[in-house]
């Protein structure tokens, strides 16, 4: 089966920015595809070229077997696009933009619309002047999902969203997949596209520097554990799936792999556990442990 | 806001006058920044505009019996409406000129000036979000409000200090130092008058646009109840503002002060109206809720066309009301116009020659291309809404869906393209009929239907020139206005400073065939029409080109 998206060493710069610096991406027809990195990475960029709103300066790009920027008008009854920062126009209201957007892609299913409506629990009748970003969120989101599309291009459309909305996002991607609807979703939570997607493509500096599955990249989804045990937790550093150990003043701090947590939390207890802290590492921690980006680059570059 | 209520009274009593205004200087200055530009060119347009005018009128007058005829030809009803009553008519001099003559309509441009720098400062700020972000920072309750009347009342205050330099510095026969302090001094008051009803609307609606609309319509009541009152020499008058401030009787010999108490009073209470709602309400909220609209889009709202229309149908009709108003009021002139050319000379220079054709066609040709020139502002507004459509991320959602960028800015020029039509055949036939009825002679109108129509063309050209900026040049789209501005400009000033004949030639408005003094010419109209598709297809290739958005 053809890819739903093929991207080969795209580039695209705004005068002397470079924002796509040799892109490759495939995105398989039918998987969601969690396009993942920090803000000015590119992420929008690939996106809007994907959608024939930016011309790419060199490389090529192939979407649902067509070119984005000349097959434009084309492809786009066949997909629906939902922004990172929805402007609506403010006279309108969400329910006459949703059908809008929808019709102007080529039709909606009204049973759909109904539910969707429902489900994110928007009041159609308001005008989009007086919504919130979540609102204007939710509008752009019904009007793509109520649409019968077979690629979802996705970026960040759930900034705004009440982690309860969220949920129901996930739902509905859930079911898109189940369709066989392809996704492509964008974000800079690794939680998020954790969720939801079966393959991941990491995106830094304008380039893509690792992809595949969410079990290929295990790797990023350690837990990091800090603990202060009664007896020295050195011997810890030498256990399965535990990376970079550091031993500060009886303090241990390291990264663990998901499978062997359950190993390591039972040997940790064997010690004496006095406090114990955990989170799944941050986006940024990846970033700075991964690819050795300082922290305050990866959101001091222009955002695009 | 509620946790200000948990507080002990005395707490809230003390500091309550200090931090309700903290923070208004900081907010002033930052007002200021903002307005560098814009606000000192409304006052030096103004200044220009009211002093400039004495000049005209030693020019147009230059004995003392054609400022006599022009005296008698301003006690005309038709005068009477737009500029109001004639006063010290057996002594009207230079000054008393201007006081009767441009009193209104120099207050009505201070009082636009007002209210569309009052209300950016203020509602369209709350609108946009940023004065909520500067509310949270140390900003007292009513520093934006107190901050906004300073920099508008003070850019009031300017122009009237300018003005009344420059006409007491003009020299010109009846000019009194005194009398040019009253005549600014009432511009200054009925410009506060109106700061402060835009204050007051701006609290009463939660939209930037409604608030100005609201306070630009009680400009016009004000400005038409004063018309009909002046002519029916009723009381009526004084429920306007505007007669106010032309009751000082600027520059006569018996000129006084006492009128402008009134408008200082007015402004005043409706400031202090303005305060006390502001306090009411919420930031971003309005007195008046938002109204629910319809939960699903009717049918016509299902092409980028359907979507245009709705966007543009507010501006399109207020664009063909206030056009066709001043169409039928010119038009309803066309007699007393004759009257003033069988009476004055000099008059004459005003209106270009045309070898052939009466003075009072010349005069019509001159008008109505003056009216094609508006209605270009108008086409022009319609092409730049793609460009404010693209700023504003709203054509990014539309361009994603299975719309072409051809079509979508198709939509936008059938606005621009077809508004304009609609306009001017509407204007052709308020001034038709006006003009046939004020005359008794029915033919006008089918002569009128096509001096409007012939307009059309170079109109086109203005709306294809914006198009080609926003395919080429996007980021210098503001250059767009360069072919209304520079048309009306020459028309204008070109009169009277004597321009050269080829700057009317690089105006599109300047190869219009002179209807209905001249003859339909064929070719020009080909020409301008060639040039208005050629810019257009030019714009429309640049936009299939190039990136969207360019920020």
């Amino acid at each position: 089966m053809t890819p739903a998206i093929q991207i080969e060493q795209l580039r695209k710069s705004f005068g002397t920015v470079t924002a796509l610096d040799g892109l490759d991406l495939t995105v398989q027809t039918g998987e969601v595809h969690g396009l993942l990195g920090p803000n000015g990475a590119g992420k929008s960029t690939t996106i809007r070229v994907l959608l024939g709103l930016l011309r790419a300066d060199a490389g090529r790009a192939v979407v649902l077997g067509g070119d984005p920027w000349d097959d434009a008008v084309d492809l786009h009854h066949r997909l629906a696009y939902v922004p990172g920062d929805v402007e609506l126009w403010p006279n309108l209201t969400g329910g006459e933009a949703i059908d809008l957007m929808a019709r102007l892609r080529g039709g909606l299913d009204p049973g759909r619309r109904r539910n969707l409506v429902e489900r994110f629990d928007l009041d159609p009748s308001k005008k989009a002047r007086t919504y919130s970003k979540g609102n204007r969120q939710k509008v752009a989101i019904i009007a793509a999902l109520a649409s019968d599309v077979e690629l979802l291009i996705l970026d960040e459309p759930t900034a705004g969203l009440d982690p309860l909305m969220e949920t129901v996002f996930q739902q509905f991607i859930a079911e898109a997949k189940t369709d066989g609807r392809t996704v492509l979703l964008s974000s800079h939570i690794l939680a998020q596209v954790e969720k939801l997607c079966d393959t991941i493509s990491i995106i830094r500096r304008g380039e893509v520097v690792q992809t595949g599955t969410l079990a290929q990249m295990r790797h990023l989804t350690r837990t990091t554990i800090e603990a202060d045990t009664l007896r020295p937790a050195g011997t810890l550093a030498e256990s399965a799936g535990v990376h970079n150990f550091h031993d500060e003043n009886g303090r241990a701090r390291f990264d663990v792999d998901s499978e062997h947590l359950d190993a390591v939390i039972r040997r940790l207890g064997e010690l004496g556990v006095r406090s114990i802290t955990s989170h799944p590492p941050t986006l940024e921690e990846l970033m700075l442990r991964h690819y050795g980006d300082e922290l305050a680059g990866a959101g001091a570059r222009g955002a695009r | 806001m509620s946790a200000a209520t948990t507080l002990p009274t005395h707490a809230r009593s003390s500091s309550r006058s200090r931090s309700a205004l903290a923070g208004t200087g900081a907010m002033t200055r930052f007002m200021l920044r903002r307005d560098r530009v814009r606000l000192p060119v409304w006052i030096a347009g103004l200044t220009l505009f009211g002093v400039g005018t004495v000049g005209s009128f030693e020019q147009t007058y230059p004995t003392a019996a054609d400022r006599a005829t022009a005296a008698d030809l301003s006690s005309l009803p038709a005068v009477t409406a737009m500029v109001g009553r004639i006063y010290s008519r057996d002594d009207y001099t230079y000054g008393v000129m201007t006081g009767h003559q441009m009193y209104v309509f120099m207050a009505l441009l201070l009082g636009l000036m007002s209210i569309l720098a009052f209300v950016r400062h203020t509602r369209a700020e709350e609108e946009t979000g940023r004065a909520e972000l500067l509310r949270s920072s140390v900003l007292g309750r009513h520093a934006q409000l107190t901050a906004a009347f300073i920099v508008v009342g003070g850019a009031n205050a300017v122009t009237g200090l300018l003005i009344a330099a420059g006409l007491s510095g003009s020299g010109a026969d009846g000019v009194t130092g005194e009398g040019s302090l009253l005549f600014a001094a009432g511009l200054v008051a009925a410009g506060l008058v109106f700061t402060a009803v835009a204050a007051v609307t701006s609290q009463i609606t939660e939209y930037a646009r409604g608030a100005s609309g609201m306070a630009l319509a009680v400009l016009g009541v004000t400005y038409a109840v004063r018309a009909v009152g002046d002519v029916a020499e009723s009381g009526l008058s004084w429920v306007s503002p505007l007669f106010w401030g032309q009751v000082t009787r600027s520059f006569a010999a018996d000129q006084r002060w006492w009128p402008l108490l009134l408008l200082v009073a007015l402004a005043a209470l409706l400031a202090a109206v303005a305060y006390a709602l502001r306090v009411r309400r919420d930031v971003g909220a309005g007195l008046r809720p938002a109204r629910l609209g319809s939960a699903t889009a009717s049918p016509a709202l299902s092409s980028p066309l359907g979507l245009a229309f709705r966007l543009q149908r507010a501006t399109l009709i207020a664009w063909s009301v206030g056009l066709l108003v001043l169409a039928v009021t010119y038009g309803s002139l066309v007699d007393s116009i004759q009257d003033m050319f069988d009476q004055i000379s000099s008059l004459d220079d005003l209106i270009r020659d045309i070898a052939g054709a009466t003075l009072i066609e010349s005069w019509l040709v001159t008008v109505l291309s003056l009216t094609g020139m508006i209605a270009s502002i108008q086409a022009v507004l319609a092409v730049l809404r793609l460009r404010s459509e693209e700023t504003a991320g709203r054509a990014e959602p539309i361009l994603a869906t299975a719309v072409s960028r051809h079509r979508w800015a198709a939509s936008h020029l059938t606005m621009a393209f077809g508004g304009s039509a609609a306009v001017m055949i509407l204007v052709g036939l308020g001034f038709g009929i006006a003009t046939a009825l004020a005359t008794d002679d029915g033919g006008w109108l089918g002569d009128m239907l096509a001096a409007a129509f012939v307009q059309l063309p170079a109109i086109w050209v203005a709306a294809g020139f914006a198009m080609a900026v926003i395919g080429l040049a996007p980021r210098l789209s503001p250059l767009a206005w360069l072919v209304p501005a520079y048309a009306i400009a020459v028309v204008y000033m070109g009169q009277i400073l004597r321009f050269p004949e080829w700057t009317r030639a690089l105006s599109p408005f300047g190869h219009v065939p002179e209807l209905p003094a001249g003859d339909f010419e064929l070719v020009p109209v080909i020409l301008l029409l060639a040039i208005a598709a050629a810019l257009t297809w030019v714009g429309l290739a640049g936009l299939r080109r190039r990136d969207i958005p360019v920020g």
